[in-house]
């Protein structure tokens, strides 16, 4: 990326900031909406941070498939179980949170000595840049060939597992002979209508 | 700009996302945790493969790998939370005992 030294520590150091703060935001606020809406603008925010490390093709796909389907995909479930429920008071919370907590910060320590300390082997070469998409692609189809269609494979059973998952089972009790059973053409059907028809 | 800021952003998301994957009552912000740990990765990898292995960019065909399982993961997940949601009538974690003891 042809940007100036100083613009690009600025820039990352708005993008780190806004990744940890939406980040922040998602896991303390209240109110689960506005960590859904949060968490778009942390998966926005990386998408900046990509576009640092020279990686056009993974920061459009990070848009398009995070914001656009996984955080559309919970806002959606938000907005299907969004109940409003006094949470049950669970004895120790306090006490879990700040051990909890207390493990994190541990663990950033950690992490963060051994990334400060560690001489890593930074390599020399130019990045590749615009050709980046270039390369993934090559990649994709000869030494990343298996994995590239396991991938293939597994979004198809993760797409017909989900289904079979949140779809509601609903088998009547006496079946019509004319096979035209209204419970079946409409298994998807709300609970308040299955609880009227069991009234009549 | 330097390898080691990317690697200590990383490291705050993951632990971010590790405290809200233990803390949250809601099932579907355990989802977003898990979100968060991903990208965290995700990060971790962009940079090694920016700045480690500039020419090879394998850092970033596994990085699209993790974005396609990270979809697939959180179309299940959904799909579980509305499966128990449904049976449970709620979504709170403390609830979610059924397989525990």
């Amino acid at each position: 990326m042809n940007l100036a030294e100083g613009v690009q520590i600025v820039s990352f150091g708005i993008l780190a900031a806004a990744v940890l703060i939406s980040a922040l935001g998602v896991v303390l606020l209240k109110n689960v909406v506005y960590s859904a809406f949060l968490l778009g603008g942390s998966f926005i925010s990386m998408a900046g941070l990509y576009f640092l490390l020279n990686a056009d093709f993974v920061a459009a796909a990070q848009v398009l498939v995070y914001v656009g389907a996984i955080n559309v995909l919970i806002l959606f479930a938000i907005m299907l179980v969004n109940k409003q429920e006094e949470y049950v008071v669970v004895k120790g919370a306090g006490v879990r949170q700040v051990a909890t907590a207390l493990v994190c910060l541990g663990l950033f320590a950690l992490l963060g000595t051994m990334v400060v300390s560690t001489p890593w082997a930074i390599s020399s070469v130019a990045p590749a840049g615009d050709g980046s998409i270039v390369t993934i692609g090559i990649h994709f189809f000869t030494d990343f060939l298996l994995p590239f269609e396991l991938v293939s494979v597994l979004l198809l059973i993760a797409l017909v597992g989900a289904i079979v998952l949140a779809r509601r089972e609903f088998v009547p009790e006496n079946l019509s002979p004319s096979g035209e059973d209204e419970a079946l053409m409409l298994p998807e059907r709300p609970r308040e209508m299955v609880s009227s028809r069991d009234d009549k | 700009m330097q390898l080691q800021y990317f690697l200590l952003v990383a490291a705050a998301l993951f632990c971010i996302g590790v405290f809200g994957l233990v803390t949250s009552r809601n099932a579907v912000r355990v989802l977003m945790s898990i979100e968060l740990m991903l990208n965290a990765v995700n990060l971790n990898l962009m940079a090694f493969s920016n700045y480690v292995d500039p020419k090879e960019i394998k850092g970033q065909v596994f990085t699209t790998f993790i974005i396609a399982i990270a979809a697939a993961e959180a179309a299940v997940g959904l799909a579980i939370v509305l499966a128990i949601y449904r049976n449970r009538d709620t979504v709170d974690m403390e609830q979610f005992n059924l397989l525990k003891w």
